[in-house]
């Protein structure tokens, strides 16, 4: 399915939050998920599933003051 | 001596807080902050890059949870809406973590508070649970009606964000501690250790600051000269100043000289 990621379009093979964090390769770091707005918290990430369409935003902490 | 800053509850021995922005790297950032002694460091929430190789470094693996208070900001909000979510995006990213920097600014050029949104979403976020740090401007009547909504810490500006000016207006500082019973900690604008010294000569309960130690030639010492100029001006502080005189006086005994 397609989704728009992080403001790209993303095909993503699998069907969850989980799918698309391995896809990303972005297992095990420390992220914060959104769908279409709405926060999806990490213990959801596994059962969590997305539709064709879902505008997700993945963030991480960077240097700031 | 104790001396511990309270800060929503939570104590610390060290009064400077610290930015992990425009350092070289990860390690420079580490190093430097380590230095400082600060125990409360500064974290701002962004977009993971996708595509990125999978080992690219992780701030939060150098400046570790365990270790330290993470304080995520709002920095790039314009307005409450933004700051709000991205509050709520670190609040999950830090597993509950619920201490924020709020800032909501108004212009590019002048990164100058934005105080309506700031005030809308400061209600917002004390409703939602958070506890909430307050980048503010330096006028007292808005640092009063800021603690009285609940917020945790009172962070007025000492110049602009990354101006490297000082204390600009140490008048308008002193009013807002006057009238303040929770931690005024001055954020931004101090820009060598002399800036920090003064703010903590004056009575402030802690300062802020980034880009002073980030973007001095070498940031690692000038953590050092911050840490130790914090130390300096609490303590001359709590010591308290002699009275200021408009002539000389004499430390020597004027009697007894051999005539």
């Amino acid at each position: 399915m397609k989704l728009t990621v992080n403001g790209d379009t993303l095909t993503l093979t699998g069907t969850t939050i989980a799918d698309l964090v391995t896809q990303l390769e972005l297992t095990g770091r420390r992220l914060a998920v959104e769908v279409n707005r709405e926060i999806i918290p990490k213990s959801q990430h596994g059962e969590f599933t997305l539709n064709e369409g879902d505008v997700v935003e993945i963030v991480h902490a960077i240097g700031g003051g | 001596m104790s001396d511990l800053l309270t800060i929503a509850g939570k104590t610390y021995s060290s009064r400077l807080l610290i930015g992990t922005g425009k350092y070289k790297d990860f390690d420079e950032t580490r190093d430097a902050i380590e230095t400082s002694g600060a125990e409360i460091v500064t974290v701002a929430i962004r977009r993971t890059n996708i595509g990125q190789n999978a080992d690219e470094p992780n701030l939060l693996d150098y400046i570790t949870p365990d270790k330290y208070t993470i304080l995520p900001n709002t920095a790039g909000c314009y307005t409450a809406e933004e700051a709000v979510r991205c509050c709520k995006l670190a609040r999950e990213l830090l597993d509950g973590h619920d201490l924020v920097k709020l800032e909501v600014l108004g212009d590019q050029k002048t990164l100058y508070p934005n105080i309506i949104h700031t005030v809308q979403a400061a209600k917002e976020l004390i409703d939602d649970g958070f506890k909430v740090m307050v980048y503010t401007n330096d006028d007292p009547i808005v640092a009063k009606e800021l603690e009285d909504m609940g917020c945790v810490a009172v962070m007025p500006l000492g110049s602009l964000i990354g101006s490297g000016l000082g204390i600009l207006n140490p008048h308008n500082i002193r009013l807002i501690m006057e009238e303040a019973n929770i931690p005024i900690i001055v954020d931004a604008g101090v820009g060598t250790a002399s800036d920090a010294a003064i703010a903590m000569e004056m009575g402030c309960d802690g300062v802020l600051l980034n880009s002073a130690v980030a973007h001095a030639r070498k940031p690692v010492l000038m953590a050092s000269a911050m840490k130790k100029a914090i130390e300096a001006g609490r303590e001359s502080f709590l010591a308290g100043r002699m009275p200021r005189k408009a002539y000389a006086s004499a430390s020597s005994p004027l009697d007894g000289l051999s005539r």
